[in-house]
């Protein structure tokens, strides 16, 4: 059995797990990567995508997170998401306000061109994400 | 001696109030415990983010690439002073008390000849500061129409202090809250959100940063202000329904000493009044 490292995923309205993991699929921001035991710390910024815990007994939770961040470090791995669901409970509501807010955020950003690329990035990011769920 | 009727109206009216002030107090004690348990669950997002942030923000303090979020417009002219108080008022001392601590340190600014911009999040602190400060009102984020605070109402917050900041609207913003630190007591506070303060000690540990670390640090410090601003929320409305239950629960005691004086009020001048016609009668049997 491989070894295992704290989890922890926690929103800012409340914390949704912590356990022992085996493994973590983390959407990073420029790429996904799986964080194991003893894995080197790291903190890398996240988008909209899907985490994949796997736990000790190999039970696998899939959640839907948006924005935050992720720290690895050597006690284990956390993940700061803006807004975080179980991928069971990301009701169509809940994805299409994800869509809505980026949506938005790209139609403010008119003059920065930074900016305007980084909010149609994010916006590729959620599409891509509800071709996935759906 | 007021006559026996406008007494009887009178412990009516007080024993319909305190039925009032009794309900209220028993709202607010349910309140309370959501807004405790919310307060809670945001916990573990707040420490976590404060550590990661102190992490970075000491690591880049010193150098000359670091964000304005965090360095600062390099003045303290212009104050942006927030304050954030309850939409509703009869919960004691609550509001006048973040108030009072916004009143004092706006003085201190004025006085020191320092700009001043307030930006009201709760009507009764922006009734409170209109007559003598408002002029300086920039703006006012109305929560009445929250029914559960959202971590979107905080980011919403933030993002609108964000984008004066970068306008360069001011140098300085510092939020005035309810800091709740147990039912009876909750103690005025004021923070600095921006420049975001830096810690002064590292954990030491070293780590990757993907993207770059002044990627990962803009990208952090307006989260964290949303943070810390959500913090605040929730703590002023843990406060807020603190206040008003012993507000409510001294209300309530204070109406039932009320009722029983006046009943005790009452009852003398029925004695009073029934003596009287006995005097007439027996006065009246003994003329006779």
């Amino acid at each position: 059995m491989a070894d295992v490292m704290k989890f922890e995923l926690v929103s800012p309205e409340r914390k949704l797990a912590s356990i022992e993991a085996t493994m973590v699929q983390i959407p990073g921001s420029e790429g996904d990567f799986t964080a194991m035991a003893n894995h080197t710390p790291n903190v890398s910024t996240l988008r909209p995508g899907i985490l994949r815990a796997v736990a000790q007994n190999g039970d696998i939770t899939e959640y839907v997170v948006f924005g935050g961040f992720a720290e690895i470090s050597e006690t284990g791995t956390t993940v700061l998401a803006e807004s975080a669901v179980l991928k069971a409970e990301a009701t169509s509501e809940f994805l299409d306000g994800a869509l809505k807010e980026a949506e938005a955020r790209l139609e403010a950003q008119t003059d920065n061109a930074i900016e305007k690329a980084s909010a149609e990035l994010a916006l590729n990011d959620v599409k891509s994400l509800l071709v996935q769920l759906s | 001696m007021a006559n026996l009727k406008d007494l009887k109206n009178r412990i009516a009216s007080v024993k319909s109030t305190r039925k009032i002030t009794k309900a209220m107090q028993m709202v607010s004690a349910a309140k309370l415990r959501r807004a405790q348990e919310a307060a809670e669950a945001a916990r573990p997002y707040a420490e976590r983010m404060e550590d990661v942030m102190s992490n970075l923000t000491a690591a880049n303090k010193g150098s000359p690439s670091a964000p304005k979020l965090l360095a600062g417009t390099g003045s303290d002219q212009v104050h942006l002073v927030v304050v954030a108080t309850s939409e509703r008022g009869l919960c004691g001392g609550f509001n006048t008390n973040i108030v009072k601590l916004a009143r004092t340190e706006i003085e201190k600014l004025i006085a020191a000849g320092k700009t001043v911009k307030i930006l009201t999040v709760g009507k009764k602190g922006r009734e409170q500061l209109r007559r003598e400060y408002g002029q300086y009102f920039v703006d006012h984020v109305d929560m009445s129409e929250v029914k559960k605070l959202g971590f979107e109402h905080a980011k919403g917050i933030a993002q609108n202090i964000l984008a004066r900041f970068e306008a360069g609207e001011f140098d300085v913003a510092t939020l005035y809250y309810s800091a709740f630190k147990s039912v009876i007591s909750q103690v005025p506070t004021a923070q600095q959100i921006v420049p975001v303060e830096a810690a002064e000690e590292t954990s030491g540990a070293s780590y990757d940063y993907e993207p770059s670390e002044e990627g990962i640090l803009t990208d952090l410090l307006p989260r964290a202000i949303s943070t810390q601003v959500f913090k605040a929320l929730l703590e002023n409305g843990a406060s807020e329904q603190g206040a008003r239950m012993s507000a409510m629960d001294n209300a309530t005691r204070n109406a039932g000493e009320m009722i029983d004086k006046l009943t005790v009020t009452f009852n003398r001048s029925r004695q009073a009044a029934i003596t009287n016609e006995l005097i007439e009668i027996i006065s009246g049997a003994e003329a006779l």
